[in-house]
């Protein structure tokens, strides 16, 4: 078992699933409850990832982050080192990559509050801020729980983004999904063995807790 | 002073209404689908006229010639509909504050003070601590009432607010509502379809018809057809109970 790539998968998972949270809670708010004309664009945008290959999303990214590009130049100026086959350009990758499974279920979550909920908010002086804090995230918590645990398993999992972008490099850019393909390619079974069944209990444990619907939260949705 | 001048379009409904609400007390009389609820809906700002304006004591909250839309929160408006809409994951009590909430003006115990008034004048202090969950149809709407009042709204908008309560209660609720209303100088917009409720009062009345204003006046006079029916039902419900109990002398 490679633990230095289980690590750095680990990491790679959590650092991506804390910015997409950061970002998909206030996106999914203003889709739920903004009136401008973008929003059709934008679902189109987020929800791009779903169905375009990650080869394809892969070699964008590298083309766009590194020297051939004014941005991937600028960026290079700015931090002293290109972001394609380093981590952080991992985590921008991994961020874009799985960025409609953090947002779907949160706009889902955000859709299914009571309109007549959202208009008493607003009649009582409260804005948007106020009604994301308030109402929508406490009424719809476990779609929050949904898109964090969905993105880090997502993240765990993905493989031609990484490989693309990160190229494969142990300690900065090697996750298990890489160490499994590595594994494979050289007849090594028995450890591609270990590597899958640990990916598929991991997999397995975080999606109970996600179909589980614990009694801790549904009574955190009713009294707050 | 309320005064629309407003169309808006709903698929194949066509809404039109043009009048000043002037009384401290009207109530906007008409058919279910007459357009009762949208009226409501777009003077507190809930929906946008497709053109128009709306003015709340002087001041435009509304006017799309020149895309000005105040957003609800500021319209110093409330409104209570049939749905009570409490916010399920707080208590009454924090539902009743929830307006308060950004009155920097107003101090702790004032706060305090005014959810306990509100709750008071609508019969739900016992109900301060419960969870809306565990609350009937007719102690919701209590609360909504009293959630819309305690930010201590300029104008208030109530559709048919209290059909979950029975007629007793709902006449007390009523009647020490209007006697607060009047106190605090609140001007009042009631929709009702129930003719019995607009003739108790000696409000002025709307009559809505189709999305668009039929009439507009006193009670006594916007309403007279309608209390002739209602008169003409309680003469012929007088007559038959008259006939039976004829009947069953006779046998």
């Amino acid at each position: 078992m490679d633990w230095q790539a289980f690590a750095l998968t680990l990491k790679l998972a959590s650092l991506t699933t804390a910015i997409l949270l950061c970002l998909a809670v206030p996106l999914a708010a203003w889709l739920v409850l903004g009136r401008s004309r973008w929003r059709a664009a934008a679902e189109a945008v987020t929800g791009l990832p779903l169905v375009l290959p990650p080869t394809v999303l892969g070699f964008y990214l590298l083309v766009l982050l590194g020297p051939l590009t004014g941005f991937g130049r600028a960026l290079t100026g700015l931090l002293g080192h290109p972001l394609a086959f380093s981590f952080a350009g991992l985590v921008v990758g991994s961020v874009i990559y799985s960025f409609p499974f953090a947002v779907q279920p949160i706009v889902a979550g955000f859709t299914s509050v009571d309109r007549s909920l959202i208009d008493a908010a607003r009649l009582l002086g409260a804005g948007k801020l106020r009604l994301l804090r308030t109402i929508l995230i406490p009424l719809a918590g476990r779609s929050l729980l949904t898109a964090a645990i969905l993105s880090f398993l997502h993240t765990m999992g993905e493989f031609g983004v990484v490989l693309m972008l990160g190229g494969d490099i142990p300690g900065a850019t090697r996750t298990l999904s890489l160490v499994l393909f590595n594994q494979v390619e050289g007849f090594d079974y028995a450890n591609a063995n270990r590597t899958a069944l640990m990916l598929l209990i991991f997999c397995v444990a975080l999606l109970t807790v996600v179909y589980a619907r614990p009694k801790s939260l549904a009574a955190g949705a009713r009294h707050g | 002073m309320v005064e629309v001048d407003l169309k808006a379009r709903r698929g194949s409904f066509h809404f039109e209404v043009a009048c000043q609400f002037a009384a401290f007390w009207t109530v906007v009389f008409g058919p279910s689908g007459a357009g009762k609820s949208t009226l409501l809906r777009l003077i507190a700002g809930l929906e946008l006229p497709d053109s128009g304006r709306i003015s709340i004591h002087g001041r435009y909250m509304t006017d799309t010639e020149i895309g000005l839309r105040i957003p609800p929160g500021r319209r110093m408006t409330g409104l209570v509909a049939q749905q009570p809409a409490l916010f399920p994951h707080l208590s009454v009590a924090a539902n009743v504050a929830y307006g308060l909430a950004g009155r920097v003006d107003l101090g702790r115990q004032t706060r305090q003070q005014r959810i306990a008034a509100v709750l008071d004048l609508v019969g739900a202090t016992h109900l301060a601590d419960r969870s809306p969950k565990r609350l009937s149809g007719g102690e919701a709407q209590r609360v909504a009432l009293a959630r819309a009042l305690a930010p201590m709204p300029r104008l208030l908008l109530l559709d048919e607010p209290l059909s979950a309560l029975d007629a007793g209660s709902r006449d007390q609720v009523l009647s020490s509502l209007q006697d607060w209303l009047k106190t605090e100088s609140i001007q009042t917009i009631l929709v009702t379809h129930d003719a019995a409720d607009a003739l108790a009062t000696e409000a002025e009345v709307a009559l809505i018809a189709e999305g668009k204003l039929a009439a507009i006046g006193p009670a006594s006079e916007v309403l007279a057809s309608e209390r002739e029916r209602l008169l003409a039902r309680l003469n012929c419900g007088q007559s038959i109970q008259a006939r039976a109990v004829g009947k069953s002398k006779a046998k």
